[in-house]
């Protein structure tokens, strides 16, 4: 299993969670996220992978009568972020979010990138210039927009739009990074673009992401966890999961007897 | 091969001429219904346009749109347009200063910070406005709140544009209100979503986000206010008096073109008299006025619009 000297960036301990509707979308789930790995969760449609991944951020704050149950802790901070006393928006500002659906907000490529640095306060025109150059550049997207700078979000293409939408993410520069996945709107060229943008932004970030295609899982991430009805089923090095997997479940998902 | 053989079409697969005919008649049915409204709009600028072409035989167009007096039922005519046009332009701009902002913060609230019930209470009572006949807001203006306003300004006149505008303005709130909120909603959650995502407070996703995505719909809003603002007749008529005065000035008294139409249009003036044809040539300037603003509307729609 994973390399005791690797640090963990976050725990889930013993995660539920439940709808406003009272369905019980999480059951009892303990996992960790190791410092500067990409871990992915697959499993099909329904299994909670979503769910999962937006307790992070505590998205599911947004939506009144959810709850949460059981602990995910971040480090160094050593703090329970499911915590009530803990400010979600605290939270946001550590750990962004790269969404199924590109979502650009109607304004110009430049105050898209800049938005986290404007809600923080930043409004320093040097500082901020150079921020955006910096993020778009780790998104893979300067050479493309740097002279529309002042152009409009939605003219880009689909493929663009998320890599700004991951140029907006990385703009604050956050601890971790959560993927929805990312890919699942785009053709094969974007999709391996954002994929080769992953890996290069793990040196920088933790990243935690949500796929259906087990491909990229395989191809991308260092620990994955296989999900099936709101449970863990599985949870191992990237390697193992997809050469020697554990559990039946597994292996009957992973070979493509189900799902 | 097969030699090949001369096609016929089978009476299975031949045109149905029943249903042909049966599609057409509904079409041409449907055709005749969109058409009354187009052809009633043409029908009133036609008469718009006749009535005051003779009335410019009588009176220069010069005249009409740069003299400052307006006096069609005295001996001593004057028939100078501008006195009515800037008591149409005051009591709007009153009425818009009233509602666009609260209208807008209202529908800000309603979309973005109201709970689902506190929503479901608050838009029937402010749609419940809509409802209420202008004749019922005229005498609130006259009653009710210019007595008010008198007591901060003993001066105002009981007839007065401020108190007229303002209830106008209250009156028109909740279009913008309504018309507004339905296009904030309209924006798709995920758009919010990346913005709380992004640590962004409730009111930083309403103002930065929101906000600029419903601008179009916001604006057509807006639109509509204005062109229920300067045709407004009866608060008007009731609250801002019935004398053409030049003048800019909230606290005087003025008629508005609305005004004029309707006092010339209850008093028996003879048909084909000049003074009878100036309502026409006054109605026309009130098509033209809320023509310009629908056209800017649309420019402006369509340069701010945003798709998602």
């Amino acid at each position: 299993m994973a390399n005791v000297t690797t640090p963990i960036k976050a725990e889930a301990r013993d995660l539920n969670f439940f709808y406003s509707n009272g369905a019980r979308a999480l059951k009892g789930i303990s996992m960790p996220l190791y410092e500067n790995k990409i871990t992915a969760l697959i499993g099909p449609s329904g299994c909670g992978k979503s769910t999962f991944l937006r307790c992070f951020n505590r998205m599911h704050d947004l939506y009144p009568g959810n709850k949460y149950q059981g602990q995910i802790v971040m480090h160094p901070d050593n703090t329970n972020v499911l915590d009530a006393g803990v400010d979600p928006i605290e939270v946001r500002m550590r750990i962004s979010m790269v969404f199924q659906k590109p979502n650009p907000f109607p304004k110009s490529i430049y105050e898209n990138v800049a938005y986290g640095l404007r809600v923080r306060g930043e409004n320093n025109k040097r500082i901020m210039d150079d921020k955006v150059e910096e993020a778009l550049k780790g998104a893979a997207l300067w050479n493309e927009v740097k002279d529309r700078l002042h152009d409009l979000a939605f003219n880009l293409s689909g493929g663009q739009q998320q890599r700004l939408c991951i140029a907006r993410a990385l703009a604050t520069d956050p601890e971790i990074m959560l993927f929805d996945e990312p890919t699942s709107a785009l053709d094969p060229i974007a999709t391996a673009n954002i994929e080769e943008l992953m890996v290069e932004l793990r040196s920088k970030l933790t990243i935690l992401v949500v796929t259906h295609n087990m491909q990229q899982a395989a191809r991308v991430s260092d620990y994955t966890a296989y999900m099936y009805l709101g449970e863990l089923i599985e949870y191992n090095d990237t390697d193992k999961i997809f050469t020697t997997p554990s559990r039946k479940e597994t292996e009957d998902y992973i070979t493509g007897k189900f799902g | 091969m097969q030699a090949p053989v001369e096609l016929s079409i089978s009476p299975r697969l031949a045109k149905n001429i029943r249903r042909n005919v049966k599609e057409r008649v509904i079409e041409v049915i449907l055709m005749l219904a969109a058409l009354v409204a187009v052809a009633t709009t043409f029908a009133i600028v036609g008469v718009l346009l006749y009535e005051s072409l003779s009335f410019f035989k009588t009176v220069s167009i010069v005249e009409f749109l740069t003299g400052t007096e307006w006096t069609p039922l005295f001996e001593d005519a004057h028939y100078g347009i501008l006195p009515l046009v800037s008591g149409t332009l005051t009591t709007s701009a009153i009425a818009l200063a009233v509602a666009v902002p609260i209208g807008t913060i209202s529908a800000i609230f309603l979309s973005e910070f109201a709970s689902h019930k506190t929503r479901e209470i608050i838009k029937p009572i402010l749609e419940l406005l809509v409802g209420v006949p202008t004749v019922v807001f005229g005498y609130f203006a006259l009653f009710f709140v210019t007595p008010l306003l008198q007591a901060l300004y003993p001066d105002l006149s009981t007839f007065n544009m401020l108190g007229a505008g303002i209830v106008m303005g209250i009156m028109i709130i909740p279009y913008i209100a309504s018309l507004s909120e339905d296009a904030m909603r309209a924006v798709p959650m995920s758009m919010r979503e990346g913005s709380y995502a992004m640590g962004a407070t409730r009111f930083q996703t309403a103002i930065k986000v929101v906000t600029p995505a419903a601008i179009s719909g916001i604006v057509a809003a807006y639109i509509l206010a204005i062109s229920r603002a300067v045709g407004e007749t009866m608060v008007v008529a009731i609250a801002a008096g019935q004398q053409p005065n030049l003048t800019f000035n909230p606290l005087e008294s003025a008629a508005t073109i609305t005004a004029y139409i309707v006092q010339v249009a209850m008093g028996d003036l003879p048909h084909g008299s000049v003074g009878y044809q100036s309502i026409f040539a006054a109605g026309l300037v009130l098509m033209l006025l809320t023509l310009s603003f629908n056209i800017i509307g649309h420019w402006v729609r369509k340069r701010y619009r945003e798709a998602y």
